[in-house]
């Protein structure tokens, strides 16, 4: 998929604009943080959970590769297939393999963000493949030929008035307004496809190295309809997605629904291993896994190991102000919202995601929401670092900075210019306000700046301690 | 050229400033027992169950014993105003059914519109039903139909996950194809957060608990 997010300032501002836009995003915003919230309440045991799958996190990735070659193990002892992707390329290169030994025509797909990751709808359609997406979200916005706004809840910046249009143009008339009719006509359009499909795939949420098995967690059962009735089913995964039992994985299942919809658990939660047995009345003929790094092993080595803690919840995003305000197209690649703002530049490049690590007041609301702790705000201003050392940011900040910081390790002049800074601001205050202001319009222009209040903090402290 | 699985796990090492784990090493991995938190529940498992199960839309029908499952299948097909046909899982084979009724078990068609199938394990924690693969219970069963009845012993009712896990292996043939964990019908929330039901699945799950 093409990388926009340098286009950052641009598409938030266009959506700051987009009525549509700011009506659906107030939803879900009610949505997914009162839900949440509320799940997190009702489990004595959340904060305790959220420490260990930490732990747990973090010791699979002390052990990535052993678990990586036992999940291979047992998926070939069950008779799948594991296949290695060490990107983007490769990947598709893999699936499309698979695919066209087949002479696959229909491929249906669950939802899975490593196969936006990699552009994968892309290569099969250039291929002259029918890619069929059956997550109703996911369907939406393949109608509206739209990349997915949040990473669990794709077509979340749509209005039902949207996709009434986009189904009335798609499917034909009449036009239907309400939500169960708009369900029920994707339910009847989909139910072919599934049955027709000769390759269906899915994502993986777990892989299981105990048993060889892939896991998906979804509450529509369009995944298991995908994997259930195409002849192949392959599913694209991350190598950080790896647990080392059964048990292991139902820490993250605990945590997961809550964080991510506020549901204590999903509708299915479904484990796959491997193909079609012989006394098996239905099933696919063959079971393959890809799993693909795409800059995860890098990611591994540095100061950014504990972005790989990720399962992709959503409860970052759900939280972030920014995200609220603006959604997941103005990000302008796969991932949004904090997570998104780590992951984009690590994978595509920092010089291709500038804005991103700046687009964040570090109210650190997304971390205090992780289920596996990442400390989000630490990494994005890790990231802002790596700009400012590989000189990405823009020649003026850079010298601002320097100015900055020389007067900043200097205590008497740095005093005397907030002196200064501090009185000057005051009077050309009107009633407590600053409506324009030289060199700062970028605030200015869209609001107030709050005058102070004519001395600086230490000379009031100062004042109040009788030492002045 | 070296295979992508070579780099990758060289990658993986070269991160981890490490080479491949020794065999001692290995060996404490795999014989490694995990013991997360599990939720303290305070409650009888059985009651539990229902109650969580009926908490997102599925339902519930209790009788004595399994000579009375087709006569609740027959209430709840009533009910539905569903024709008298059904895919049964052959696990349920023992069951005798009323004149009339018109059963196979095969793999469920896309003009399925009613399957029964039975359960390996209930889990009480989030009221959740444990269906394992098999000749037994085909997968189709699970979501081709609109109706998807499913016969739970109270017996099979286990408090936590942990518990399911270790059923599920016990079992000879071991872990399945595919294991379905299901806690209610179909549901999608993708147009405007709205909760609707048969989103692509079963639109009505029904538990029929015997014992």
């Amino acid at each position: 998929m093409e990388i926009r997010s340098n286009e950052f300032k641009g598409r938030a501002v266009f959506a700051i604009h987009d009525a549509s836009l700011q009506q659906a995003l107030g939803k879900a915003r009610e949505g997914f943080v009162g839900k949440r919230a509320q799940q997190a309440a009702e489990l004595p045991e959340f904060e305790q959970l959220r420490e260990e799958a930490k732990a747990l996190k973090n010791h699979i990735l002390d052990h990535l590769d052993h678990y990586l070659e036992r999940y291979e193990q047992a998926v070939t002892a069950a008779g799948g297939q594991v296949h290695w992707a060490r990107d983007a390329e490769e990947a598709r290169t893999i699936i499309l393999g698979i695919c066209k030994r087949v002479g696959a025509k229909t491929v249906t797909k669950g939802k899975s963000m490593v196969s936006e990751e990699i552009g994968l709808n892309e290569a099969l359609i250039d291929e002259g493949m029918e890619v069929v997406e059956t997550d109703l979200g996911e369907y939406i916005i393949q109608l509206a030929h739209e990349p997915p706004s949040h990473i669990i809840a794709p077509a979340v910046h749509k209005t039902k008035d949207q996709v009434s249009d986009l189904f009335e143009a798609a499917h034909g008339g009449p036009r239907k307004t309400t939500v169960p009719e708009l369900v029920d006509e994707a339910r009847r359009m989909l139910r072919d496809k599934y049955f027709r499909a000769d390759v269906g795939i899915t994502g993986g949420n777990f892989l299981v190295a105990e048993t060889g098995s892939s896991m998906i967690v979804t509450n529509e059962g369009n995944g298991d309809l995908t994997q259930t009735l195409a002849k192949v089913h392959i599913v694209t995964s991350g190598i950080e997605r790896v647990v080392p039992t059964l048990d292991d994985a139902t820490l993250f299942l605990r945590l997961l629904a809550r964080s991510a919809t506020g549901q204590e658990t999903e509708t299915y939660t479904t484990l796959s291993t491997g193909p079609r047995r012989a006394d098996d009345l239905d099933g696919p003929e063959e079971y393959h896994v890809v799993l693909v790094d795409n800059g995860r092993s890098r990611m591994l080595a540095g100061r950014f190991r504990e972005m790989l803690r990720c399962i992709r919840c959503g409860a970052c995003m759900n939280h972030c102000p920014v995200y609220g305000a603006v959604g997941g197209h103005a990000y302008g690649w796969v991932y949004p919202g904090p997570m998104g703002s780590v992951l984009t530049p690590l994978i595509t490049g920092l010089d291709n995601a500038y804005d991103l690590p700046n687009a964040c007041t570090l109210n650190g609301r997304c971390a205090s929401v992780c289920p596996v702790k990442i400390p989000l705000p630490d990494l994005l201003r890790e990231l802002r670092h790596m700009q400012h050392q590989q000189e990405i940011t823009p020649a003026m900040q850079r010298r601002a900075l320097k100015l900055w910081r020389f007067a900043a390790t200097q205590p008497r002049l740095y005093h005397a210019g907030e002196r200064i800074a501090a009185r000057l601001l005051a009077a050309i205050g009107r009633k407590g306000r600053i409506r324009r202001l030289p060199l700062a319009s970028a605030w200015t222009d869209v609001r107030d700046l709050p005058a102070p209040a004519g001395r600086t903090f230490l000379e009031l402290w100062q004042g109040k301690r009788g030492k002045s | 050229m070296t295979s992508a699985r070579e780099d990758i796990l060289k990658g993986i090492r070269g991160a981890l400033k490490r080479g491949p784990l020794d065999a001692t090493q290995q060996s404490a991995l795999a014989t490694r027992v995990p013991a997360h938190t599990r939720p303290a529940i305070d409650e009888d498992a059985v009651e539990r169950f229902v109650r969580k199960f009926e908490s997102r839309a599925g339902t519930v029908a209790r009788v004595a014993t399994l000579r009375n499952v087709p006569a609740a299948v027959e209430a709840y097909r009533e009910a539905q105003g569903l024709p008298q046909r059904a895919a049964v899982g052959a696990g349920l084979k023992s069951l005798r059914w009323a004149k009339g009724w018109e059963v196979h078990h095969g793999a469920a068609g896309s003009d399925e519109a009613l399957a029964v199938s039975p359960a390996l394990a209930g889990i009480a924690e989030t009221g959740s039903l444990l269906l394992a693969s098999g000749p037994d219970s085909p997968t189709t069963h699970n979501f081709v139909p609109d109706d998807h009845v499913v016969v739970l012993e109270a017996k099979q009712i286990v408090m936590h996950f942990e518990e399911a896990w270790a059923m599920l292996r016990a079992r000879p043939e071991g872990i399945a194809r595919a294991t379905n964990i299901i806690s209610g019908p179909s549901r999608t929330a993708d147009v405007e957060q709205t909760i609707q039901l048969g989103a692509h699945g079963p639109r009505r799950v029904h538990v029929i608990l015997v014992g």
